[in-house]
This record gives C-alpha cells, structure tokens and sequence, in this order.
C-alpha cells in the first residue's frame, strides 16, 4: 500500500528534539506521503522548527501537564484518530516514553504493535524487520489487517538527515478524559551530572567489563574515555554490581552506539552486549581470553590483561598530549 | 496489600535460541524457568506486602503445556499462590494479545499492585505494561528503580534517559521494574518444600471471558514474512600483548586520525 500519511512520536527534553525522533521523520520521509509529529509537551513551539526541518508539516501537540506522558498522549491520539483523522503509520522510538504511548495506543485502538524494528518498508505491505539472537537472523514482519500500523524502533537505526522543510505547523490538540489511567503524577526530575559528550552521541566509545575486576578500577575506563574525547560506557555485569550508574549501559537493555570507534575492555561480548555497539565503524577488544566472543566482532583484538594494556595506553597518550 | 506479579516462564537463556521452521516463533518446547528479570518483581512484591503489614503474592503467567516449573520458583521464593493461564489456543499470541490475557487474569486476583519487569528476557516487547495498564484502566509507572507505597499511593524513582523522576499514581496501578530494584532472595530449602504444595490455578481462554480469535495467531494481525541471516561482521587482527600492544592500538587510532 502506498503510505498516506506518517506520525512519528516526538520527544524532546528541554527544547531539544530528541536524536530518536529526527531518524524517524527521516525515514518516514523516505516512505512516501505526508509526514506529522505527534508531541507531548506544552513547548511545541520550540520544537516545531527542528521537526519542521527532518519533514514535519504540522506537529500536533497535547500537553500531558505533570503526568506521564503514556496515557494522556495515547488518548489524544486515539481521540484525533476516532475523530477521522487517521495516519497509516505511526512510528515510535524503543524508548521509555515511546513504549509507554505505543502500548496504550495499541490496547485503546486494539492494533498491534510491532517492536524492536530496524528497519521498515512499504512495498505493497507495510513490512518491519527485527534482529533477533543477538542480531544474526533478521525477521521481517507485515501488518494485516486496517490502519494505522504502530511500530516501534530501535535509536540509530536510521541515519538523521535534514529535509529543508519550515517550520512545522504547531496544531494544540485536547488530552480527552483519562480517567484513572492518567493518574501519574511527576514530582520531581532528577538529572545527572556528566561531562563530555553523550554515550549514544560519542564518536569514541570506550567501555570497560567485568575483567576490570574492582569498580575502583573503572577509573581507568574514564580517563582513557577523556583522552580520547569519547564517553565512557559499560556492560550490564558492572551495571548490575553497582560499579556505574545504568545511563552507562551499552546493549540490548541499554543504550545502542554507533560511534567511529569502540573499545572494549574486559568485556566477554555476550549477545545482548554486542547488539549494543556491532554497528560501530571500528573496534578494538582488550581481553585476556583469547577465545572471548568480543574478537569475533574486533577489528583490533588486543589478547592481554587490562590492568597492563590499559595503563599503558593512557600513559602514551598523555606523553602526545 | 495484595500485589500480583506478572511471572513468564521460559526457556533457558543459555541454550541457543531456535526458530520453529513452520510457524517462524521460538521453540518454547521443553522446560521452561522462570524469567530471571522476573524475579525482581516476586522479591519486591514480598518486601511490599511485608512492609504493609499483611497481604500476599499472587504469580500470574501464560505459558504452554501448563509448565510450572518457573512458578515454583517464584512460589519457593515466597508467593503465595498462582494463576496459570495454558491453551492451545494462544500460541502465535503478539504483545497485545498476550496483555488481553494477563490482564483478565489479573482481574481475578484482584490486587492492589500489579508488578512485571521493564521486558522479557526473550521476547523483550517492552510495550506489555503499558498494554495492560490500559486494558485495566489503570495508571501505570514502567522502568521502576525505587518503589514505595503509603497512604494508597505507589511512590516510583522512575529511571530516565538523564537521571531519574520522582513520580506517584494511586492504587491500583501497575509498576514495571529494572534489574536495579531490589536484589531477589534464593529460594530456602524450605520454601522449596512449601512451593510443591501450594495452589496453581489453571485457567483456559474461554474461562478469561476472551474468544479464541482475540488470541493467537487470529488476534495478532501480522504475518512473518522473511526469516534470513544476518551479515556478520568479520573478525580482524589478532595480537597477543607482549607488553607492546598498547602501540599497536595508538598505531590504529592513528590510521583512523581520531588522534
Ligand atoms: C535480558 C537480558 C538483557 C541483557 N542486556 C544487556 C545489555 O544491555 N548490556 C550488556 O552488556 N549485557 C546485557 N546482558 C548481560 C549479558 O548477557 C552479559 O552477562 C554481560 O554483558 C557480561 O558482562 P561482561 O562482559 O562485563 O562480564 P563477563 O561476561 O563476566 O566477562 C568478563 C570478561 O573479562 C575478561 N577478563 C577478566 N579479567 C580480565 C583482565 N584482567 N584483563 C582482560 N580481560 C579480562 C574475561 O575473559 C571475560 O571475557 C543482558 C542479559 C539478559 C539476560
Ligand atoms: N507470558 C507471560 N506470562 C507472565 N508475564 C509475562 C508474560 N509475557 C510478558 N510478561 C510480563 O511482561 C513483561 C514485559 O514483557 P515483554 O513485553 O515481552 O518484554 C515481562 O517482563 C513479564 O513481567
């Protein structure tokens, strides 16, 4: 079927357009037809021009107040939808807040929703494709049945690019009783403190694993992440043993990263951690095991004990510096 | 408090996962255990109904050939009793599907709290809370990383992409939690034996009130159309450090100018 009309979920955090929602107003312009944000805030006017700019004509904007943004902004979609004005598709990021909408849009509307995708098409059916196992076997899946098709996606399967459109047309729309279901209240943001540039956003990632072995020793992890003016990652093993905070986490359950380089030091390379960082331009692996999955993907494997290669490391390039 | 907690029961993640050739899902044949992201959820509806004075834990799951296995986990581990949902009739069932269905026997339970984890470990949807938050019209509070409840209100840190928010909803209402939240108990000796004799309550589709064709492959709507490898990426170099690697990696970086 040829596409009609596309709304991409919008999500922004203070003022500014979330990297998620530009890739999929640029691959909902790729798609064919018109393509519209859907936002939940009460500051769509700052946002309007950057969506305008990655294809979005109008943007329509429900304000959720202090609630979380689930229910009250899946009702304002449903209400707009019933009320005839009814995309073909409409695309989410795999994100907090995108799941908590598309979940509920999906039960109030009784459509699926198709999850984790990579990637997706409209060639006569509307086609979504998954990575599954760690990502060695790609499945793709095609709606049935009526519009609107809800989807899902994962960060960074698409590349941002900007469209040169205008600003988007800001259209405020009512959030229509909620009843119990939008009873959440927010009563507090609390932000963490970081330096450097953002891990999902890095063009150097460096991550360290258990095989650092103590969590004093993720220092190490962090200045050699300075040095290089990348951000410092990590594997869920560490995440869980409380050495970093979860933001760290690269992976299936954490975030995924595409920078030009990734080092990994002391991580096995489990499935669910390589989904995370397999679509990094280079990699590099420090581990002392030298049949340790994570060489599998390297393109320099380094079969060594990080308390050595790591130090030494730092020393050489605070000796360039 | 009576708190439910949504408990799947799976196969182990170990074994290398497997497509059925026929239907395209994941082989679920076998036994199955309890979904260690679940866990979480059993220990903190424990501490909660503890902590509130009175009330139990009731398991929830859908599963295939009334598998128990995992639910006596959770049951070793201190829940009271467990709703089982088992039918031929669900197999192919999407998330929404599968929501319909925990969200009807959640129903029977009656329950103050519903608690799952943020997602399967090996179907990892992610948008089931929120499905069956809304089946129920209940709020609902996913990604859980502190929970509390006073005065007929769950209190949640509610992990985020920067940091965390503080946020409440009434009760009932539904909460998904992260690894994070608590750190789940190993299940006694005792409770091992107490587990064996504890109430499973099966139920088949019909008994939820659902028609056969809401569930399923009839209720999911979608069709896998193309099953295929993916590229692999290819190993490279390989060195062994003779305390010297660390310039062979400046080496590298250099050809990539990224210094
Ligand atoms: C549902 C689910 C979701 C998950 N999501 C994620 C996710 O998002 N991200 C994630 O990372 N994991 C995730 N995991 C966990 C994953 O399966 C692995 O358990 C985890 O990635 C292992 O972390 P690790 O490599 O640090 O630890 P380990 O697997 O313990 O590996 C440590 C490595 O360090 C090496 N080593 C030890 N000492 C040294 C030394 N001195 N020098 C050099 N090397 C050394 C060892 O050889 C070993 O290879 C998930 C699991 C599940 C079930
Ligand atoms: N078949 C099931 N039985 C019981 N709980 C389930 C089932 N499927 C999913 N859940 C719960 O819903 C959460 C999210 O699932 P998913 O959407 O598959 O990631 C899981 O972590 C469980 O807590």
């Amino acid at each position: 079927m040829a596409v009609s009309t596309t709304w991409v979920y919008a999500e922004a955090s203070e003022g500014k357009v979330a990297s998620i929602t530009l890739e999929l107003l640029t691959k909902a312009r790729s798609l064919g037809g018109t393509v519209e944000a859907f936002y939940g805030g009460a500051d769509a006017e700052a946002v309007a021009e950057t969506l305008g700019k990655y294809g979005a004509t109008k943007v329509y904007a429900a304000d959720p107040g202090d609630a979380l943004p689930g229910a009250p902004v899946a009702a304002a979609m449903a209400a707009q939808i019933e009320g005839g004005n009814r995309p073909d598709l409409i695309l989410f990021g795999q994100t907090y807040d995108g799941r908590d909408v598309a979940g509920r849009l999906s039960a109030k509307l009784d459509r699926p929703a198709l999850t984790n995708g990579i990637d997706i098409s409209a060639n006569g059916k509307v086609e979504v494709r998954n990575a599954i196992f760690g990502g060695n076997t790609l499945v793709q899946t095609a709606f049935d049945g009526e519009p609107p098709y809800i989807a899902l996606f994962r960060p960074k399967s698409f590349a941002a690019e900007e469209g040169g459109g205008g600003a988007a047309e800001v259209v405020k729309v009512d959030v229509p009783d909620t009843g119990l279901s939008g009873q959440t209240k927010v009563l507090e943001r609390h932000v963490e403190e970081h330096t450097g540039p953002k891990l999902d956003e890095a063009e150097i990632v460096v991550s360290g694993g258990r095989g650092l072995g103590a969590a004093d020793k993720y220092e190490m992890i962090e200045q050699l992440a300075k040095l290089l003016k990348g951000a410092p990652g990590a594997s869920r093993a560490i995440v869980d043993a409380g050495w970093v905070p979860y933001a760290y986490q690269v992976g299936q359950t954490g975030k995924v990263v595409k920078p030009n380089v990734y080092i990994a030091a002391g991580i096995s390379g489990a499935t669910q951690h390589l989904v995370g960082m397999k679509g990094a331009k280079n990699i590099i692996a420090i581990n002392k095991d030298k049949d340790a999955p994570i060489f599998s993907v390297a393109d320099l494997g380094v079969v060594g004990d990080v308390h050595k290669v790591v130090p030494k490391l730092i020393e050489a390039l605070q000796a360039r510096s | 408090m009576n708190v439910v907690v949504c408990a799947k029961q799976i196969p182990d993640p170990a074994a290398p996962g497997e497509l059925d050739p026929n239907t395209k899902t994941l082989k679920r044949e076998g036994k199955l255990i309890l979904d260690d992201s679940d866990a979480y959820g059993v220990e903190m509806g424990l501490q909660l109904a503890d902590k509130a004075g009175g009330g139990e834990v009731t398991l929830v799951s859908m599963a295939p050939n009334s598998e128990v296995s995992g639910l006596r986990t959770a049951l070793a581990m201190g829940a009271a009793k467990a709703i089982l949902v088992s039918d031929p009739a669900l197999q192919g069932s999407d998330s929404l599907a599968t929501a319909k269905v925990l969200a009807a026997a959640i129903k029977r339970a009656e329950p103050d709290l519903v608690l799952t984890a943020t997602e399967s470990t090996d179907g990892y949807t992610g948008v089931l809370p929120a499905q069956i938050a809304e089946l129920l019209g209940w709020p609902s509070i996913t990604f859980a990383k502190h929970i509390e409840v006073a005065d007929g209100k769950a209190k949640v840190q509610r992990q985020t992409e920067e940091g965390y928010d503080e946020v409440e909803a009434p009760l009932p209402a539904i909460v998904s939690v992260t690894a994070g939240v608590v750190e789940p108990r190993y299940p006694s000796f005792k409770g091992i034996m107490a587990a064996k004799n504890k109430p499973v309550d099966e139920v088949k589709v019909a008994d939820l009130g659902l028609a056969d064709d809401q569930v399923g492959w009839p209720g999911a709507r979608q069709e896998i159309t193309d099953v295929a490898p993916a590229e692999e990426r290819k190993a490279g170099e390989i060195v062994e450090d003779e305390g010297d690697a660390h310039e062979r990696i400046i080496q590298f970086l250099e050809q990539l100018k990224v210094i």
